[in-house]
């Protein structure tokens, strides 16, 4: 029966991002293009919901992670000229260190304390970058090259290839995701977010852990970020301000924290949510903030955590 | 006195503050004995398993287990090498399966034994399940644990304590807040477990630890009052005074 439920998680997974795959060919232009930044930004709530959702950890610094990405990214193109694939890695690479450096100094503290240091953390990220202006162009940030952004025979910025390229990400973070929940390591974090005491009396390291998880959350947003540069084109402070550190928080607890799916469903929610409703008023963000609200009063569990409840029990 | 000391103390000391709650106590402990430590409210008991544990850490003094020193050894690696602790107060998973609060102890004991080798899974569910069934809650795996009585959980507790495999399993108070025909299974189960562990039980219930316990070890205000076989500590004059209410 356990490998039913395995199996029956494994092809729903797979199912979304075969209807992704799919709608690329359908959708028109202006959906396209939301929908390709949608996932990239979901992969970035993917990793955070392991952190958050999984291991109970709530992070208000994952700005400086993304920012880590994009900058690490954009940075050795415009000041080295790297090749593009070389700055995919080297964005990915220093958020792993930044998160590692941040992990080793914030899990020394918990709950509230723990927000306020992930916070401060981002904050001297985006202080940081505005200092070093001159490198950063701070606020006012810079574009990368349409010419540059390309990968072996693959124009990023062209709208196909983008699309494809943002499903590529949000796939691979996806199973590397469902692949670790249900892992033995993905039932520690989950211990952890349950009674971490328990869990350090059944003989498992909770820093070791929290790091872990804190690292491979900072690894997702790395590389949400470092491809967000490379598709979009435009790197700049404001990816390192708190904004970016509150989405993720945002689209997670929407989706259903907790739950595989939950970040691309919170994700699409929002980003449609402000599409619509700027549509016909300018009080676009009024509406978002009393849509969240509702939403927290009613499903305080989030979209897919409410569905798990209530309908489908097996839902990763 | 051939058998082999399994767990040692040495002039082990805890201060709270000017409260000595455990006070240079010597302490040792054979393998494959079944031991209580006794004791008034407030003697130090659990003070002083906290420090075995390693939920605590000692003013003074030495543990060592298996002849190695692990006085600063922190509580994960000390589970780790086979000292298992169950809760005085009922501490699960109350939000997961009992399955997975009896996995999670079964997998650390796949972790730790590396001749395991890789392909650990279908070991893992056998021994989640075998722990489960010898405390009988195995019809109820996939049952949310904190939905669970509270003589359930505490017999989950056990089973998390049985599915670590340890060396030394410790007891903290188990009977507390069972029904008498509860308490019958529960001694039948340790007398079960003490053949592949030791255990070191602490228990108010005399009925339960004259019937299991080779030797106890009386505590009084952070001090080792006495030491013996049941029969002798029932027959010491210091103790009766000071717990036994004679």
């Amino acid at each position: 029966m356990n490998g039913m439920v395995l199996d029956r998680a494994l092809a729903l997974h797979l199912g979304v991002v075969a209807l992704l795959f799919v709608l690329q060919f359908i959708l028109p232009a202006y959906h396209h293009g939301i929908v390709a930044r949608v996932l990239v930004l979901a992969s970035f709530a993917l990793g955070y919901n392991i952190l958050f959702g999984y291991t109970g950890l709530l992070s208000l610094g994952h700005a400086l992670f993304f920012g880590a990405g994009i900058y690490g990214t954009g940075l050795v193109m415009r000041e080295f000229g790297w090749p593009a694939s070389a700055a995919l890695f080297s964005g990915i690479l220093s958020a792993v260190t930044v998160s590692l450096i941040v992990g080793f100094l914030a899990l020394r503290t918990v709950g509230v304390a723990f927000m306020i240091v992930t916070l401060m953390f981002a904050q001297a990220g985006y202080l940081t970058s505005l200092y070093f202006n001159e490198f950063t162009r701070g606020d006012e940030g810079f574009v990368l090259q349409q010419a540059t952004r390309v990968i072996g025979p693959f124009d990023l910025s062209e709208p196909t290839t983008r699309y494809f390229a943002a499903l590529l990400l949000f796939a691979i973070g996806l199973l590397i995701k469902l692949a670790l929940v249900r892992s033995s390591t993905g039932r520690v974090l989950v211990s952890i977010r349950e009674n971490e005491e328990r869990s350090r009396m059944l003989g498992y390291n909770p820093f070791r852990y929290k790091l872990l998880a804190l690292v491979v959350s900072g690894a997702f947003a790395g590389a949400a970020g470092a491809m967000y540069g490379l598709l979009f084109g435009y790197v700049g402070a404001t990816f390192v301000t708190i904004q970016y550190s509150i989405f993720p928080l945002l689209w997670v607890l929407l989706g259903g924290a907790g739950t595989v799916l939950g970040p691309l469903v919170g994700t699409l929610f929002m980003f449609y949510l402000v599409d619509l409703t700027s549509g016909f008023t300018t009080a676009s963000l009024l509406v978002v903030g009393v849509s969240l609200v509702v939403l927290i009063l009613w499903f305080p569990k989030g979209l897919l955590g409410t569905v798990r409840q209530r309908v489908l029990p097996w839902l990763p | 006195m051939a058998a082999v000391t399994l767990l040692s103390a040495r002039g082990l000391t805890r201060a709270f503050g000017g409260l000595r709650a455990v006070d240079q106590v010597d302490f040792d402990l054979p393998a494959g004995q079944v031991r209580a430590v006794i004791g008034p409210n407030g003697a130090g008991k659990t003070t002083f398993v906290n420090l075995l544990c390693g939920r605590l850490a000692p003013s003074e003094g030495s543990i060592h287990f298996e002849g190695k020193d692990i006085t600063r050894q922190p509580a994960h690696a000390r589970v780790a090498s086979g000292i298992a602790y169950t809760f005085q107060i009922t501490s699960i998973f109350g939000k997961l399966s009992l399955y997975d609060n009896v996995a999670l102890a079964a997998q650390r004991r796949l972790i730790s034994d590396k001749t395991a080798g890789r392909a650990a899974g279908g070991l893992l569910h056998r021994r989640t399940m075998a722990a489960l069934e010898r405390v009988e809650l195995a019809p109820l795996a996939q049952q949310i644990a904190g939905s669970l009585s509270y003589g359930h959980q505490r017999l989950l507790e056990i089973a998390m304590g049985l599915a670590l495999g340890p060396k030394l399993l410790i007891l903290d108070e188990p009977t507390q807040g069972l029904a008498d025909g509860e308490i019958e299974n529960f001694v039948a189960l340790v007398r079960g477990v003490a053949d592949e562990a030791t255990v070191l039980l602490i228990e108010h219930n005399m009925g339960v630890v004259m019937n299991l316990a080779d030797r106890i070890t009386v505590l009084n205000f952070g001090k080792v009052l006495a030491e013996g076989s049941p029969a002798e500590v029932r027959a010491d004059a210091a103790v009766q005074s000071a717990y036994l209410g004679a």
